[in-house]
């Protein structure tokens, strides 16, 4: 093979695995990104029913109803809005009523959400980040300040 | 009892952070100096400075150490961390179970390799050794500053607590004394092949003896960081109580980065010691390894990201962190764009041969990072561009990084097997037979007996391929026509240890790929547990013999006692429990695990119920060990290679010797 050759042979590869890892990304992104919302946003931005997203706020006070074979419903709020969950599985160790949570899984109708994830927080002070964000838009809590009522601890 | 001596002892290691700082100013500048001017007096300064450095930083990490020891209260580090009843193993490992003592073990091992280089490089060319020790300066002045401004170990807080608040439970864990420090050698490891690239590139010196000083150090951070996240993953996996052990979270992804441009690292510069090619490549791999590196660090000490590594947020860190990984890595691509076109270009080679293919393995390797990095990074931007907020979970990593991983595993025996500068494809491919048909075997075999998803026999099927083809090109070697047992086992030891570790480590591949295919035959069973249940989970039983409350050191224990069973034959009595701490008011899961032949049945509880039965999920793993043995395969290949003599640190010199009676070409 010719010195010309072989460059244009490395540069094709190149750009091949380059072009195969974009096309891969942008092909993963289509359907494989999940968007966070909180309650109030879910509201505001209405995405169709079906849609996979991640819910997360705080879980209202006296709002766990538990059913049969595990089965669980839930009110995630961010005292504006609410959302009504449904969860059948484990529910992670720091699972309470007025604590943060971030669930993920399918919008059934609009303020009503199906849930196959309920994520574990690590740590009783931890505040799920994105929950906090949330809490903050809505200007219910703010780092530093006292947790809204409802929070316990 | 805490008194006037502890309180000394204290001071003390705090001076010693100062004193190491004002060293690391020197051992950055001097010698830079020297360089500069030829003067060999100044560019001394450099060992004597990294080696004194050490010594500073073993004395600071000590005196924190002896704190947490001593359940000084005075320190605002052992009150957030640390309980007078905490068991003394983790009283030790809390010393980094923690924001600011992870960063003093970070500076630690910085400076234990800058230490190693300076006792152990002498062979190396004064300049390029003084230009490496300088840059090592830099970075751990950067990170002493660093810790002395807004994470100090050292601060105290009056009056002093009577009692701590105790270390988060989920670290009071035997992991947190060897994961952490594993993957710090690794990735600070990399630090020394950023510092040789920078300081090849201040110097000049990049050639094929700049590959073989380079290598061994790459080699060594590399089989740490392949250890340190297998070790995390195991972690992660016997302590979550879900069975997973990878979930594609940033702070893995993190870890993840560096290893594969370490791994790419490692055999472009094979390429540049052997062939004198790719040059400017390798340098660029070596700055881009520690770029990643302090890109982890960046992730997962400045608070952007929320999870169990992220100790605390204080926007102050993440703002230093981030202009230290835009100094070092800025710096260094700039020093990089002034000295690359300056290289005589290394000449381009056949496709079809062993240097042609360790390209098309950087391609890939890089590529594969690059698609890591984009999951990674892209929530990130978006959030800070326009305040969405989005995750990237699993399936976009198994749907990007998988396709262009799998042709690395199906190419890593053929690339063994073509020769330098000119390979035949057909004749590796014809050599490979024999592995193939092991593939088939092995698949045809497991997929009879477990059945399952194609793509679990699919997995095993490249994974035995894989593992046999790996040995194949040795075998060849040592095995020909008429060769007598004893001739065969001189020539086994003869071969240069470098091809055994290349083999070891590509099977290691092999071996953790097995591991992870067969995770689609694995049962999971979630249940309510009462004492006197059988519950069968695959192949076995598991008969919960009774349910009590035992006290430990620091927390209250629900312990499930389970006993396995197959075919009536108990194998193992298992200890399946929760740990509740009352300080934090928190509950971690002690999964109770045993290992039967390479799988594990692994039995983990959550919640208590209101009619005194307890949530627990069972599960049968077959062959799940081996996704971490694969790794031990990976870094005894490390191992090995680092053992040859060709690649021994120190003796490049005299390996060099010969090369220079000949004109350079």
């Amino acid at each position: 093979m010719t010195r010309k050759g072989r460059r244009l042979t490395l540069i094709a590869s190149a750009l091949g695995t380059l072009g195969a890892a974009l096309g891969l990304v942008l092909y993963a992104m289509r359907d494989n990104i999940v968007f966070f919302y909180g309650p109030s946003e879910l509201a505001e931005k209405a995405p169709a029913p079906g849609a996979r997203l991640r819910i997360g706020g705080l879980v209202k006070q006296g709002s766990v109803t538990r059913g049969a074979e595990k089965s669980i419903t839930f009110i995630i709020t961010d005292t504006k809005k609410d959302v009504a969950v449904s969860y059948s599985g484990q529910l992670p160790d720091l699972f309470r009523e007025g604590q943060g949570v971030v669930t993920e899984g399918i919008l059934t109708a609009p303020g009503q959400f199906r849930a196959d994830t309920v994520l574990a927080k690590h740590d009783e002070t931890y505040m799920p980040r994105d929950v906090a964000d949330a809490l903050k838009k809505q200007g219910v809590w703010n780092e530093g300040a006292p947790k809204p009522a409802g929070v316990t601890k | 009892m805490i008194g006037e001596f502890t309180g000394h002892i204290i001071e003390a290691g705090h001076y010693a952070l100062v004193l190491a700082l004002a060293l690391a100013a020197a051992q950055a500048t001097a010698p830079l100096w020297g360089v500069r001017r030829g003067d060999a007096a100044l560019m001394g300064i450099a060992a004597p400075a990294a080696l004194m450095q050490f010594a500073m930083i073993a004395l600071s990490f000590a005196a924190l150490t002896y704190a947490h020891l001593a359940s000084d209260f005075s320190l605002a580090n052992v009150v957030e961390n640390s309980h007078s009843a905490k068991p003394l193993i983790y009283k030790i490992s809390g010393v980094w179970g923690n924001h600011e003592g992870s960063m003093l073990l970070w500076v630690l091992i910085l400076v234990v390799f800058g230490a190693l280089v300076a006792a152990f490089s002498r062979a190396m060319p004064d300049d390029l050794r003084a230009a490496t020790l300088a840059v090592q300066g830099w970075i751990s002045g950067a990170f002493i500053l660093f810790i002395l401004l807004t994470s100090n170990p050292f601060a105290r807080v009056f009056p002093a607590p009577i009692e701590g608040r105790d270390l988060n439970p989920i670290l009071q864990d035997i992991g947190l004394a060897i994961h952490p420090p594993l993957l710090y050698f690794g990735y600070v490891g990399f630090s020394i092949s950023y510092s040789f690239a920078a300081g090849a590139l201040i110097c000049g010196r990049i050639d094929a003896a700049w590959a073989r000083f380079v290598r061994p150090w790459t080699l060594l951070a590399w089989m740490f960081l392949t250890l340190g996240i297998a070790m995390g993953s195991y972690w992660a996996y016997y302590t979550l109580g879900w069975g997973g052990f990878w979930f594609w979270d940033p702070v893995e992804n993190a870890s993840l980065m560096p290893w594969l441009a370490g791994t790419a690292l490692l055999h472009s510069a094979t390429v540049m010691e052997k062939r004198g090619a790719l040059k400017v490549w390798t340098i660029f791999l070596a700055i881009l390894a520690f770029s990643l590196s302090l890109l982890g660090t960046f992730l997962v000490r400045s608070g952007v990201l929320t999870s169990v590594h992220s100790f605390a947020s204080d926007p102050q860190r993440g703002v230093f962190i981030l202009a230290i990984l835009v100094f070092f890595i800025g710096g260094s691509l700039a020093l990089f764009a002034w000295r690359a076109p300056q290289l005589k270009p290394g000449g381009i080679f056949a496709p079809v041969s062993r240097e042609g293919s360790l390209v098309l393995n950087n391609l890939l390797l890089t590529a594969s990072c690059a698609t890591v990095f984009v999951g990674t990074l892209y929530p990130l931007a978006l959030e800070a561009l326009t305040g969405e907020k989005i995750s990237v979970g699993a399936p976009f990593f198994n749907l990007t990084f998988g396709p262009i991983f799998l042709p690395i595993l199906i190419l890593m025996p053929v690339a063994q097997m073509l020769a330098w500068k000119r390979g035949d494809l057909l004749g590796a491919a014809q050599r490979l037979t024999l592995a193939a048909a092991a593939g088939f075997v092995t698949a045809l075999g497991l997929g009879a007996i477990h059945g399952g998803p194609v793509l679990s026999i699919v997995g095993v099927m490249i994974a035995a391929y894989l593992i046999v083809g790996s040995f194949v090109e040795i075998a060849g070697r040592i095995f020909a026509r008429g060769v007598s047992a004893s001739v065969a086992l001189a020539r086994a030891l003869g071969l240069p240890r470098s091809a055994w570790g290349a083999a070891f480590a590509h099977a290691g591949m092999g071996v953790t790929l097995f591991g992870l295919a067969a995770t689609g035959w694995g049962i999971e069973e979630v249940l309510a547990i009462r004492a006197g249940d059988n519950v069968k989970a695959g192949p076995y039983e598991v008969r919960f013999l009774d349910v009590e409350t035992k006290p430990g050191p620091n927390f209250r224990a629900t312990v499930a006692r389970a006993s396995v069973t197959s075919g009536g034959r108990e194998i193992a009595v298992i200890e399946p429990a929760r740990r509740y701490f009352p300080t934090r008011q928190m509950s971690t899961t002690e999964a109770g695990i045993v290992t039967i032949g390479l799988g594990q049945l692994y039995v983990s509880l959550s919640g208590e119920n209101a009619d005194g039965s307890l949530d627990g999920r069972i599960y049968w793993k077959p062959w799940v060990s081996l996704i971490w043995i694969g790794a031990l395969f990976m870094a005894f290949g490390g191992l090995l290679s680092l053992s040859d003599r060709r690649l021994r640190i120190g003796v490049a010199k005299r390996a060099r010797a010969p090369a220079a009676v000949q004109p350079a070409e």
